[in-house]
């Protein structure tokens, strides 16, 4: 047995046994490469959530100071004095409105290109690319044809153009939700509808909408969000009016809201215009870092009772 | 088939080609009133309008070389951060991270897309800008002084420099998100093969990871890459309404859309809106290639959908 071992030890052609279990030479190298790869890999993902708790700490910390239910509650006075309610409603209402032309039209959509043009089909094919298109296109441009269209001809910034601009930037985004959550709907449901001899309506209405409801409320969700933080849309059609009164009428008149707010306060030369200014951006940070929060919590639910 | 039925079916059917149409004609609606808009300045101007470099609009003088050199020089540069550390943070996310840190980390990356621009541009103006002028910049210019790119800084930190730090703030969660659910596409067995051979998590990246999902990254790339040149309001706030094309990137600049957001409601001359719509006009064609192109090399990929959600 000694003599066994002796003649092994004594071969070199055979690995030492003493020596090291790390790996040495091109194997050492390339573990180090991947462990550095994955060291970097972790830092850049802790530079994005930094970012994102600093820029929402800054807003925050800063936003506090000028919070109050008076900041809330009245209106602004002067250069930047005052509140933001007026700004807070109008806001409410040019979302609202746009919200209610976007929705149907995006989710009727989504319904035709789902339920009534096959998914291969050359119109289906159109359409979703004109939904990429219509995506793409920066806001700033949006903002400058609903001028052309409904500004410049008759020199009156109206809430009811500004709707119109956010309408067309929510569209896109809630006809692809809509879309993709009607794509998972189980195909089960549509044969088992059409086996018992129901209407095509009566099941989209009856038995697709009804459990894809939850996937739709969150695309519609999101588009609000993003709807009520657009600001280049807005600068064109409504960007004028008085600043220091309530104007819930979209027709005819310039509705203030917090985009424009933000816009054209941050660079007035008094100290309380920026403390203001953070208040309204922490009002509006918050709108929709919650209303992102309700989305997902949604769509999870929806997914859970999707899949029984 | 009861009558009833084949009315409810038409009047559905009816309503939802309607919507998709309203969609189609929106498009050709903007087409349209964009190109309608810039032909008194096309006409005037034509093509030599992309070269000139002097907006005087009191002189009733126009070119958009100045805005259209901003506009893609602060959007390569977020590009240029924000692609490694996006795909980077898209490994991490896919293939790194135990599963409570991807829940957690995920969705806060896609809610830093969340944030307006509006309150991205003014955080800029009031805490990146700052800190540009006061560390960065004259880091870059003792560093690399000798590239015309990084002259001396100036005092407000207004650049085209801060505009691309906001632009990276803006597209890195974008390519962050779309390449981590690109990465998650890659089918297990491909990963595991490779390991099996003994390759490293590196190699692993490399060999067969990054091979099978470049097209869509590259989508995503140019996903960004099309969201930062079409900004207007952060980059309006943060890029200093200058003039002229610098190669310094720590001079104020300006970009087809801030100049159309900064002038629009204060044109002086008869042609300067005319102008403003030949800007629009080169923003809305930047717009559609882009999306055509990202859509063209992202292959088997639907990128534009997951940025949809």
């Amino acid at each position: 047995m000694t003599a066994l071992s002796d003649a092994i030890e004594r071969d070199p052609s055979l690995p030492d046994p003493a020596a090291p279990l790390s790996p040495s030479g091109n194997l050492r190298r390339r573990g180090v490469v991947s462990r550095v790869v994955e060291v970097g890999a972790w830092v850049a993902a802790l530079f994005a959530v930094a970012l994102l708790v600093l820029v929402v700490y800054t807003v925050v910390r800063n936003g506090l100071a000028a919070l109050s239910l008076n900041f809330l509650f009245t209106n602004p006075v002067g250069l930047g004095g005052g509140g933001i309610f007026n700004a807070l409603l109008g806001s409410a209402v040019i979302v609202a409105f746009a919200a209610l032309i976007a929705v149907p039209v995006g989710v009727l959509t989504g319904i035709y290109l789902t339920e009534f043009a096959g998914p291969r089909s050359g119109a289906a094919r159109a359409l979703k690319l004109v939904l990429d298109l219509l995506q793409g296109l920066p806001t700033i441009i949006v903002g400058v044809v609903v001028y052309g269209l409904l500004v410049a001809t008759t020199h009156v910034e109206t809430g009811f153009a500004a709707s119109i601009a956010l309408a067309i930037v929510m569209l896109p985004l809630i006809a692809r939700s809509s879309q993709e959550v009607l794509l998972v709907v189980p195909g089960s449901l549509r044969e088992a509808a059409d086996a018992l001899g129901v209407d095509r309506w009566r099941t989209v209405l009856g038995v697709i909408l009804p459990v894809a409801i939850g996937g739709i409320a969150t695309g519609a969700i999101l588009s609000i969000a993003r709807a009520a933080g657009e600001t280049a849309p807005l600068l064109f059609v409504d960007s004028l009016y008085n600043p220091s009164q309530t104007q819930l009428d979209l027709f005819g008149h310039g509705v203030p809201n917090i985009p424009i707010y933000i816009w054209t306060t941050y660079d007035l030369p008094t100290a309380n215009a920026i403390t203001n200014v953070w208040g309204a951006a922490l009002v509006l940070l918050t709108f929709i870092l919650l209303a992102n929060v309700a989305a997902r919590v949604l769509l999870a639910r929806t997914r859970a009772k999707m899949r029984g | 088939m009861n009558p009833a039925g084949v009315t409810g079916d038409r009047i559905l059917f009816g309503l939802c080609v309607f919507a998709g149409l309203l969609a189609v004609a929106v498009l050709c609606l903007v087409v349209y009133e964009v190109v309608s808009g810039a032909i008194p300045s096309i006409s005037r101007f034509g093509v030599p309008f992309l070269v000139h470099s002097r907006w005087a609009a009191n002189f009733g003088i126009f070119g958009a070389a100045a805005a259209i050199y901003g506009t893609i020089v602060s959007s390569l540069m977020a590009l240029a951060i924000a692609t490694p550390l996006g795909i980077a943070i898209g490994l991490c996310l896919s293939m790194m991270a135990p599963p409570p840190i991807r829940a957690v980390v995920g969705p806060l990356v896609e809610m830093l897309a969340a944030i307006p621009s509006v309150i991205v541009g003014f955080w800029g103006v009031v805490a990146l800008a700052p800190f540009a002028a006061k560390h960065l910049e004259p880091f870059l210019h003792d560093v690399f002084g000798f590239i015309p790119l990084f002259g001396p800084p100036q005092t407000t930190g207004l650049s085209i420099f801060s505009a691309g730090l906001g632009l990276t703030l803006m597209v890195l969660p974008i390519i962050a998100a779309l390449s981590r659910d690109l990465f998650l596409t890659v089918p297990e067995e491909l990963k595991d093969g490779a390991a099996a051979l003994g390759a490293t998590r590196w190699e692993v990246i490399r060999g067969v990871v990054l091979p099978t999902t470049a097209s869509g990254v590259a989508a995503a790339t140019v996903l960004g890459l099309g969201r930062a040149l079409g900004e207007a309001i952060a980059v309006t706030q943060l890029i200093g309404d200058g003039t002229g094309i610098h190669s310094s990137l720590f001079l104020p600049g300006t970009s087809l859309a801030s100049q159309i957001a900064t002038n629009y409601n204060y044109s002086e001359s008869a042609l300067e809106i005319p102008s403003l719509f030949y800007l629009a006009l080169i923003l809305l064609v930047i717009g559609l290639v882009t999306s055509v192109l990202a859509k063209t090399i992202a292959g088997r990929f639907d990128v534009q959908r997951s940025l949809a959600r």
